[in-house]
C-alpha cells in the first residue's frame, strides 16, 4: 500500500480497518545471493538501496531481535554533515542529502526537520577552528555559517553568554542539519525494502559463519543453515562479538552512550544545540521533550545501560549554557552499545575473508550517517568497489597509518 | 561501579580512569623481525569481549597507581583487583623461569648485565604514561 493523504482520508472514512502490515514476515529461504546480517538503521537501509539503486534481488536482512530494537530506536535523532576531514565530510554530505529525499525515496514520514545545528564556540582560539572546519564543509558542498554572539542572541537568547568559566561567544551555524525521527527511519526503511522483495527475518540469531579455504559462503542461524553468495554485516554494538565468528579480531571495542529526555516542554529550543567546551548536545522532540546527551561511560561495556557520574557530568554541561533547563524533570534515561572505533571514524569495507564485508566502526554518530553507509555498503556488495564519498573508510587504515581522526585523541576509541 | 582497590579498600570508578585492555602491558619486542605486525596487534585490535574483561585502570583523583581491574562488561561487575606492577611482575618472571632453562650456566653475568639495562628504560616508560 502506498501512503498518501488520500489513503490517509480513506482509511479514516472506514474506521481505519483496512491497514495492511507494513512488512511480511516470510521464513528464510535456503539461499540469497546477498545475505545482511544484522536490522537496524544501516542494514535496512543496505538492503533497501541495494533493491532499490543497484537493482538486486534475492535479499535478506537478519536481525538477532525485532526491528528497532538497536541503536536506530535508541538515539537522539540528530543529523548533521558537520565534519572537517577530506575522508569524512563528502561521506556526511551524501547523507546529508539522502536525508533531505528520503521521504519521498521511502515513501514514509520519517519528521525529517531541518531545524539546524549550532555548536557553541567559548574562546578566540576555537572560533578559528569552527571558521577553519566551517571552511572545509563549505568546500564540500555543504553549507556553514559562523554567528557571532549579537546573531546568536537573537536566535537563542536563552543562554548563559556570560557564564563566568565558559562565555558564549557564539556559534557555527549548519541550517540543513536537525533531527528525524529514529524509529520511522527503521520502520521506513524496512517497508520500503520490503515492497521491493528484500526478506526481512526477525529473531534470526546468526551462530556462525560458514567459511571454506577463505571464503564466506553462508551463515548458520538459529532458524537454520543460509547459504549466500554475499555476505554483509551491519551489527554495531556487536561486531566484535559477531566477527569473532569468522575468526576477526577488529580495530573496535564496545562502549555505552547514553541518552536523557525531560518531560514535554512547550517549544524552547529552537534546533540543536552543542556545548563546545564540554560534551553536551540538546534538542526538542516534537512532542516537547528536551533530548539530549553527552560522552559515553568511556569503559567497555555491552549492558545497554550506564552509570551516575556521566549522567552528572551531562547535566553540568546543560547547566553552564542553558540555566533555564535546571528545573526540568528528568523522565527517562538509557543506553546503547557503540562500536567505537580507533579513530572514531567508520569502516565500510571487504575483510580478509572473500564475500564477507563489513560494515561498522560508527562511534556514537551512526544515525546521521545511515542512510549514506546503506548507500555505500549497497555499492560495495553490488560492485565490490568503494563507493565514491567511502574510499577512505578502510578497515586497513590503522595498518597503513591512514587514520581519520577528527578529533585528534590518538588510538584510544574512548577519547572519540 | 565500585572498585576494591589492593591498598585503599573500595573506591568509586570516578576516581579512575580507564585505558583500555590489559593486553596494553604487554609491549612487543621492537626488535623483533615482526615487530611491524606485532605493534599493529598491540595498538589497534582488541578481543572486546562481552564478559570478562581484564582492563587498566588508573586511579588519577587517588594514589595515582595502575590497576588491573577485571570486570564483567555485561553487568559491570567488578570481579578481581590487582596492582599492574604486580601483574608486570608476575609476567617477567615467568617469561625469565621459561627462558632461563634454555641458558647455559656461565651466562649468569650475561642475564645479569642485561637486567639492568632493561629495568631504569621501563621505569621511564612507566613515567612518562603516568603524566
Amino acid at each position: 500500500m502506498r501512503y498518501s493523504i488520500w489513503s490517509l482520508i480513506n482509511q479514516a472514512l472506514t474506521g481505519n480497518r483496512n491497514w495492511t502490515p507494513v512488512w511480511r514476515e516470510p521464513e528464510p529461504k535456503s539461499h540469497y545471493d546477498i545475505v545482511i546480517v544484522g536490522g537496524g538503521g544501516h542494514g535496512l537501509a543496505t538492503a533497501f538501496y541495494l533493491a532499490s539503486r543497484y537493482g538486486m534481488k534475492n535479499i535478506a536482512v537478519l536481525e538477532k531481535g525485532w526491528i528497532g530494537s538497536g541503536n536506530i530506536g535508541r538515539n537522539t535523532t540528530i543529523v548533521r554533515s558537520n565534519y572537517l576531514l577530506d575522508g569524512n565530510e563528502p561521506f556526511y554530505e551524501q547523507s546529508l542529502q539522502l536525508w533531505e529525499g528520503l521521504e519521498q525515496d521511502i515513501n514514509y514520514n520519517a519528521m525529517m526537520s531541518q531545524r539546524g545545528i549550532i555548536n557553541l564556540y567559548h574562546s578566540d582560539a576555537q572560533r578559528d577552528s569552527y571558521v577553519r572546519r566551517g571552511n572545509a564543509m563549505r568546500l564540500h558542498g555543504a553549507d556553514a555559517e559562523l554567528l557571532n554572539q549579537d546573531q546568536l542572541r537573537s536566535l537563542c537568547p536563552f543562554f548563559d553568554y556570560e557564564n563566568a568559566r565558559f562565555p558564549i561567544m557564539g556559534g557555527l551555524l549548519q541550517k540543513r542539519a536537525g533531527t528525524a525521527r529514529h524509529d520511522a527511519v527503521a520502520w521506513g526503511y524496512a517497508r520500503a525494502a520490503d515492497q521491493r522483495g528484500v526478506d526481512i527475518i526477525q529473531n534470526c540469531d546468526v551462530t556462525d559463519f560458514r567459511i571454506k579455504d577463505g571464503v564466506c559462503t553462508g551463515v548458520e542461524t538459529n532458524k537454520g543453515a543460509i547459504r549466500a553468495g554475499k555476505i554483509g554485516v551491519a551489527v554495531a554494538g556487536s561486531t566484535s562479538r559477531v566477527m569473532a565468528k569468522a575468526g576477526l579480531r577488529l580495530p573496535i571495542e564496545s562502549h555505552v552512550l547514553q541518552a536523557f529526555v525531560t518531560e514535554g516542554l512547550k517549544p524552547v529550543i529552537p534546533g540543536v544545540i552543542t556545548f563546545g567546551a564540554g560534551h553536551f548536545y540538546i534538542s526538542q522532540s516534537d512532542k516537547g521533550g528536551l533530548v539530549f546527551g553527552g560522552d559515553i561511560d568511556g569503559y567497555n561495556s555491552y549492558a545497554q545501560r550506564g552509570n551516575l557520574p556521566v549522567f552528572e557530568d551531562v547535566c553540568e554541561g546543560g547547566m553552564a549554557i542553558m540555566p533555564m533547563i535546571g528545573r526540568a524533570r528528568m523522565l527517562r534515561n538509557w543506553g546503547g552499545i557503540m562500536d567505537m572505533s580507533m579513530d572514531g571514524s567508520p569502516i565500510i569495507d571487504k575483510t580478509p575473508i572473500d564475500q564477507l564485508y563489513l560494515n561498522a566502526g560508527w562511534c556514537y554518530g551512526g544515525f546521521k550517517a545511515t542512510p549514506a553507509s546503506g548507500l555505500c555498503f549497497a555499492h560495495l556488495l553490488a560492485r565490490d568497489e568503494p563507493h565514491k564519498v567511502a574510499t577512505k573508510l578502510r578497515l586497513d587504515r590503522f595498518r597503513r597509518g591512514a587514520m581519520l581522526d577528527e578529533r585528534g585523541a590518538g588510538a584510544q576509541p574512548n577519547l572519540h | 561501579m565500585i572498585i576494591n582497590h589492593p591498598h585503599l579498600g573500595p573506591r568509586n570508578a570516578s576516581e579512575f580512569t580507564i585505558l583500555g585492555d590489559a593486553s596494553l602491558i604487554n609491549r612487543p619486542d621492537w626488535q623483533a623481525s615482526d615487530a611491524g605486525d606485532a605493534f599493529y596487534d598491540y595498538q589497534y585490535l582488541r578481543d572486546n569481549p562481552a564478559g570478562l574483561h581484564r582492563e587498566l585502570w588508573f586511579h588519577e583523583q587517588g594514589d595515582r597507581s595502575w590497576l588491573v581491574v577485571t570486570r564483567d562488561t555485561v553487568t559491570h561487575a567488578v570481579i578481581a583487583v590487582a596492582l599492574a606492577s604486580d601483574i608486570a611482575k608476575a609476567a617477567k618472571a615467568k617469561t625469565a623461569q621459561k627462558s632461563a632453562p634454555k641458558k647455559v650456566a656461565p651466562k649468569k653475568t650475561a642475564a645479569k648485565k642485561a637486567n639492568p639495562k632493561k629495568t631504569p628504560a621501563k621505569k621511564a616508560a612507566a613515567k612518562r604514561n603516568a603524566t
